[in-house]
């Protein structure tokens, strides 16, 4: 689904992402972990598409499409989302009227008709349920007023509602207490088939007791140094960060 | 003979444009108000950029401009359709009989001012108490005024219909001095929309002057929509006088003109009065406009509202001004002021300068001004989720005008606002 190949990125002429290289296969959960500073939200942003970021080197493919040509909004059409670490607030927007105003425009792009009010009403009902919301936020402006676990919390349940290929999860545990990261885990597990693949971005292993991962990806200084599988993310949590850097250094 | 020629100053060959109107069909005492207002205009200057009050705004190329004044039809065909049974249009500030039409309302007086200069007793009082003797314009707008609308609702009358006004520019370079008069007796309510328009192309000029007088527990709003060619130069005054336990909104939507300036001057003269003022400008290409409101808190316990809102493109300036005097005797005034602006380019400007002079103690008065370009971070996050750049701007543009759409209390009118900009910014959400 998402072959990444020899990335290298820059910001403002710094080099951060100096040549990553992975695969993801539909039906897969990839988890990038690293310590502050490795590269893992720039590696996130630079997929998502964001303007400030210049790709120097290297190739991404998205099943078949090579993903760097693509505008932001044409990589979300395509399948791509990312679950923001810090979600905008968007005064003056209904979370429902974004929502449709987004579903609205990808299926204009697919060539699809505009979705039925009934069917988009089902399809919030059904989708809400899954992060325990209930409708709650439909008449709320974005993320506007929301506590850190709304706000991740209607993260997931955008990626619900609009039904991604590769889901994104940049740092969806920071700023959530244990029942708020439940209730996200479950709804990502719940998300996840054969036909979508997850990459989760995180720094902590906690986040991975309820995700579990099919690979672990360590991430230093702007490289994937180890990849391995869940229970590399537990040697980490135990011994930190300091011994895969100085094996990165040796070799 | 060359030689003996005096150069008129722009003062003199302004005012030399209105020498041909006739107004011998005023009863002398209108008559002697116009001759008031010419001796006035004697001593008074056009503003300069030294003009404090004129800061943010010249107005060398609006005087020095050459005028005429405009035929009194309209010679191209435009679409004067407006959903209501009572709409009166004018012509380069002339009454149009055939192009107007009425339905009358009892204890309502809906009618060209000329006509209510000869019928309507309590305007010999009323007329021109409200206007600005030091201002310019205003003199010049009561001297030469040729016509504009009256509208009288009775005691304890609520209007149904919804009343228009329409002002149209036509034919080349014309100028015009509407002169409207809005009077709503205690206890009545209506709604009136104005429009400016313009059937022409090139420039015009405008000076408009509203009285408008709010008895005691009336209800009144007005919606200004300000629609006029890219060329067209306005000058507006509208003088608001309230009595206690009245409610008056004034909504100012400024789409069309190169150069516009409203003045909205608000007079609360009892206690328990509600005011709103509210302004939505959306400006591009070389626009101008500016917004100056002033209110004077004069007794105990009144509540006002201002909100202004400009969204400027391309090159365009915007400037909001707005005053909130509260005299000594006005305790428990609360009064609330916002102006917020969105500039799209790095060519675009607005000026904000909210000025609030307290002289009670025990009041509430707040204001904000904040100005800003398009929240990057908010497209991003729409873009991330498959909503296009150009979609996204709209749906941020919307969000931050949609308070002041919903001001707007005639449902036609909010509509028609509401499809302006969904079609300037190419979206709907």
């Amino acid at each position: 689904m998402l072959k990444i190949k020899n990335l290298h990125a820059s910001i403002e002429e710094t080099e951060i992402l100096k040549g990553i290289d992975l695969e993801v296969k539909a039906g897969e959960v990839h988890a990038i972990m690293g310590p502050n500073g490795s590269g893992k939200s720039t590696l996130s942003s630079v997929l998502a598409g964001r303007d400030e970021y210049e790709v120097t080197a290297g190739s991404v493919d998205f099943l078949g499409e090579d993903l760097l040509d693509l505008e932001a909004e044409d990589r979300a059409r395509a399948g791509i989302f990312l679950a923001f670490q810090y979600p905008v607030e968007i005064p003056g927007v209904s979370n429902i009227n974004f929502l449709k105003t987004a579903i609205n425009e990808i299926r204009e792009k697919r060539g699809e008709k505009e979705i039925a009010a009934k069917d988009f009403l089902a399809r919030v009902k059904e989708k809400s349920k899954l992060v325990g919301l209930e409708g709650k936020f439909n008449n709320r402006s974005v993320n506007e007023g929301f506590s850190g676990g709304e706000k991740k919390r209607n993260e997931i349940f955008q990626m619900a509602m609009l039904e991604p290929k590769l889901a994104i999860l940049d740092e969806t545990d920071s700023g959530l207490d244990i029942d708020a990261l439940k209730v996200v885990s479950e709804g990502v597990n719940k998300l996840k088939s054969p036909d979508n693949a997850t990459i989760v971005i995180t720094h902590y292993q906690r986040l991975l007791d309820y995700i579990v991962p099919d690979f672990v990806h360590v991430l230093a200084n702007g490289k994937i140094v180890k990849t391995g599988g869940k229970e590399l993310a537990l040697e980490l949590e135990e011994k930190g960060y300091d011994w895969i850097k100085q094996e990165a250094v040796k070799a | 003979m060359l030689e003996a020629t005096v150069k008129m100053s722009n003062k003199e060959k302004f005012l030399s444009h209105f020498g041909m109107i006739d107004f011998s069909h005023d009863k002398e005492a209108f008559s002697a108000k116009r001759r008031a207002a010419e001796e006035k205009i004697e001593a008074l200057e056009f503003p300069t950029s030294k003009t404090e009050y004129w800061k943010y705004t010249r107005i060398n190329k609006l005087i020095r401009e050459e005028y005429q004044l405009g035929p009194k039809e309209l010679d191209s065909q435009i679409d004067l359709s407006v959903p209501s049974k009572n709409c009166l249009v004018f012509v380069n500030g002339y009454f149009i009989e055939e192009l107007s039409w009425r339905e009358a309302e009892t204890g309502i007086a809906f009618m060209p001012l000329s006509e209510a200069k000869a019928k309507e007793e309590s305007l010999q009082k009323h007329f021109d108490s409200l206007s600005k003797k030091e201002e310019i314009f205003s003199m010049i707008n009561t001297a030469f005024h040729q016509d504009g609308a009256y509208l009288k609702i009775g005691k304890g009358k609520a209007a149904t219909s919804v009343y228009y006004i329409l002002n149209i520019s036509a034919g080349e370079q014309p100028m015009s001095n509407p002169r409207n008069f809005i009077h709503a007796e205690a206890g009545s309510s209506a709604k009136v929309v104005m429009k400016h328009i313009s059937a022409n192309e090139g420039h015009s000029f405008t000076n408009q002057l509203s009285e408008i007088v709010v008895e005691k527990d009336a209800n009144l709003e007005i919606n200004k929509l300000q629609t006029e060619n890219d060329q067209a130069y306005q000058v507006s005054n509208d003088e608001v006088q309230q009595a206690a336990s009245s409610l008056f909104k004034m909504n100012t939507i400024s789409l069309g003109g190169a150069l516009v300036r409203n003045n909205l001057n608000l007079d609360l003269q009892g206690s328990h009065i509600e005011s709103w003022m509210n302004g939505l400008s959306l400006l591009d290409h070389q626009q101008h406009i500016d917004h100056h409101t002033l209110i004077h808190h004069r007794e105990p316990d009144c509540v006002s509202h201002e909100l202004y809102k400009t969204v400027a493109d391309d090159a365009s300036t915007g400037v909001f001004n707005g005053k909130v005097y509260v005299h000594p005797i006005a305790q428990k005034t609360n009064a609330y002021q916002s102006n917020a602006n969105m500039v799209l380019t790095d060519e675009a400007s607005v000026y904000s300068k909210p000025e609030l002079e307290i002289y009670a103690d025990d009041v509430k008065c707040s204001h904000g001004s904040t100005t800003g370009q398009m929240d990057e971070e908010a497209i991003f996050y729409l873009r991330s989720r498959g909503i296009g750049r150009k979609k996204a701007r709209a749906v941020l543009l919307n969000a931050f005008l949609t308070d002041l759409v919903e001001q707007i209390g005639v449902e036609h009118l909010r509509e028609e606002v509401q499809a302006i900009i969904d079609k300037k910014y190419a979206g709907v959400v």
